[in-house]
């Protein structure tokens, strides 16, 4: 089995969101970057595959020179290739037509991204490599087994978890639940060492419009100040939610 | 041309997210001087969209429908939309809706445009301001495609109720074997209990509440203000509720009326999924918990003495407004 695990290279979760130039680009000073958490779900699940079922194991960017750092650290993790696709992560339906490319040439039987970036939270790059490739695609992943060329994948509904089954090639939109967060994985220093000779190819991205912009940010306007109520005085608090709030 | 926009059902009764993407698509409708057309799949009573603003919608009645299905839903609402002449498209923001979108905007070749919070900014260029950064930020994003796909997040417009009434109209897409490539085979769904991405009122759990023992009063809460029971990931990664609870930056995103978090301390990560709420209330017995800085209102106390107290008045007050 050919598993490509696409990879963001997003801030790290802890990160202060800040923006530049007149609050069109995001500011990247000071911001650690890693693997996005959904995507990270999705390659230690797919190391599972490697290690008991002899799946290959690659992993597709599309950024800048920039992000190869977390290319490397997917192969410190145990990825055997990597493909950097050689332009800025703009437009989701861009990313996802270079990435559609990428599995065509690749022939993956199972491709995994996370259901969103945290970054851009677009959540449409899997859905959307599904439709341009043709492949089979199941979004919210929480479970997700291969038996020969079928695959059995449990999905987080809204309330509840649903289970299919589905013939590869197959796309799926991952997150926690794929595998447990116990199980992420640390890169060691021996597959760090290895990671530094394994192949990580730069391909230019094919020609392909940009469907949406993000042309401005915004920063949440401060909140004031918290109202506190007195615990011995709880009946205040729901007064307040019914007369000021008007929640309840 | 007309804007489309995907009324979703379940048990052939429309869901709150389909009353409010329609009234969300009457307003886009408005200021684009067009009508909306719905597309109802095995869906409810279809005057009831009429009442959010829907002009006319499409009934598909097909029991290959039956359970959702992605591509199938996908390719149905595009057929709707070739029919339609739709330039926008406005789905919601349920996993079924997020599921099916991207795939329908590769089918229309459009720009898709998901969490998004409001009314397009303007329509010439076409802008609409949405979530990003997990909820620490916004974007004005522009959409320069012809047709435009754009994925309202939850409780973000409300409903608006309208006089108009709708016409009901019968459509029949033509579906293919390779629209089913994905077989559901088994369902498991808590029918009896609000999920968080349908709840007005959603009651979150931290490790203040030191077990999965001291949940009853949790739920008790929950239960008396008709809410959904939420968590916080430490909470979920001990196991002591399931994952499906865990609400933040790498678990469910939580756009509730009210956010209601006991013993959660209130780590950035936390703060990111739920900041999209719009009233949040902090019961912690730590007054430096970050919480108390992203909260409306807040109680510095034992969450076992207040949240039993809580629970007596609000019942007090349920009985006196009932």
């Amino acid at each position: 089995m050919k598993i490509l695990v696409c990879i963001s290279h997003v801030p790290d979760t802890t990160s202060k969101i800040n923006f530049t130039d007149g609050d069109t680009k995001f500011d990247t000073n000071g911001v650690q970057f890693v693997i996005n958490p959904n995507d990270e779900f999705g390659l230690t699940r797919a190391m599972w595959f490697k290690e008991k079922q002899g799946a290959s194991v690659d992993v597709a960017n599309v950024g800048g020179p920039e992000t190869e750092p977390t290319l490397r650290k997917a192969l410190a993790i145990g990825a055997d290739n990597a493909i950097r696709v050689n332009t800025e992560a703009t437009d989701g339906f861009y990313v996802a037509r270079q990435l559609a490319k990428v599995i065509q040439d690749g022939s993956y039987d199972l491709v995994i991204a996370g259901r969103e970036s945290i970054d851009y939270n677009g959540g449409m790059v899997p859905g959307m490599i599904s439709a341009l490739t043709g492949a089979n695609f199941v979004n919210t992943c929480i479970g997700l087994e291969v038996e020969g060329d079928t695959a059995t994948v449990i999905r987080e509904i809204d309330g509840g978890k649903e289970t299919s089954t589905a013939k590869l090639p197959l796309i799926i939109g991952g997150q926690k639940g794929l595998v447990e967060e116990s199980d992420l994985r640390i890169p060691n220093m021996r597959g760090i060492m290895m990671a530094r000779k394994k192949p990580l190819t730069v391909v230019e991205p094919i020609e392909a419009s940009q469907e949406t912009k993000a042309v401005q940010f915004q920063k949440p306007t401060p909140k004031g100040e918290v109202t506190l109520v007195d615990p011995d005085n709880v009946g205040q608090l729901v007064t307040l939610l019914h007369n000021e709030a008007k929640v309840i | 041309m007309s804007i489309l926009v995907y009324t979703e059902s379940e048990g052939q009764k429309f869901k709150k997210a389909a009353f409010e993407v329609a009234s969300y698509a009457k307003e886009v409708a408005a200021m684009l001087g067009t009508t909306v057309t719905a597309v109802s799949i095995n869906g409810g009573d279809s005057s009831e969209l009429g009442t959010y603003g829907v002009d006319k919608v499409l009934e598909i009645k097909n029991d290959k429908l039956s359970t959702f299905n992605a591509k199938a839903y996908a390719d149905v609402i595009k057929q709707a939309a070739v029919q339609e002449g739709a330039k926008v498209v406005v789905v919601s923001s349920t996993a079924d809706s997020k599921f099916l979108a991207p795939l329908l905007a590769v089918h229309l070749n459009a720009g898709y445009a998901s969490n998004v919070v409001g009314l397009p900014e303007s329509t010439s260029p076409f802008k609409v301001k949405r979530t990003a950064f997990t909820n620490k930020a916004f974007n004005i994003t522009e959409i320069s495609t012809d047709v435009k796909v754009i994925g309202l997040s939850n409780n973000a417009f409300g409903l608006k109720e309208n006089s108009g009434s709708a016409v009901s109209e019968a459509f029949e897409p033509s579906l293919s074997n390779d629209d089913f490539g994905v077989q559901v085979t088994a369902v498991d769904k808590a029918t009896d209990k609000v999920s968080i991405a349908d709840a007005e009122i959603v009651v979150s759990g931290g490790r203040g509440l030191k077990g999965p023992e001291n949940w009853g009063m949790i739920e008790e809460l929950a239960d008396v203000l008709g809410a959904a029971t939420a968590c916080s990931k430490p909470v979920s990664d001990m196991g002591w509720r399931p994952h499906s609870e865990h609400v933040g930056q790498t678990g469910k995103p939580v756009a509730s009326n009210l956010y209601i978090a006991i013993g959660v301390s209130g780590a950035i990560q936390h703060l990111a999924g739920i900041n999209a709420s719009k009233v949040k209330v902090v019961i912690n017995n730590d007054p430096e918990a970050p919480f108390f800085k992203a909260a409306d209102y807040g109680i510095v106390g034992d969450a076992f003495e207040v949240v039993p107290k809580l629970i007596e008045k609000l019942k007090e007050f349920k009985s006196n407004n009932a």
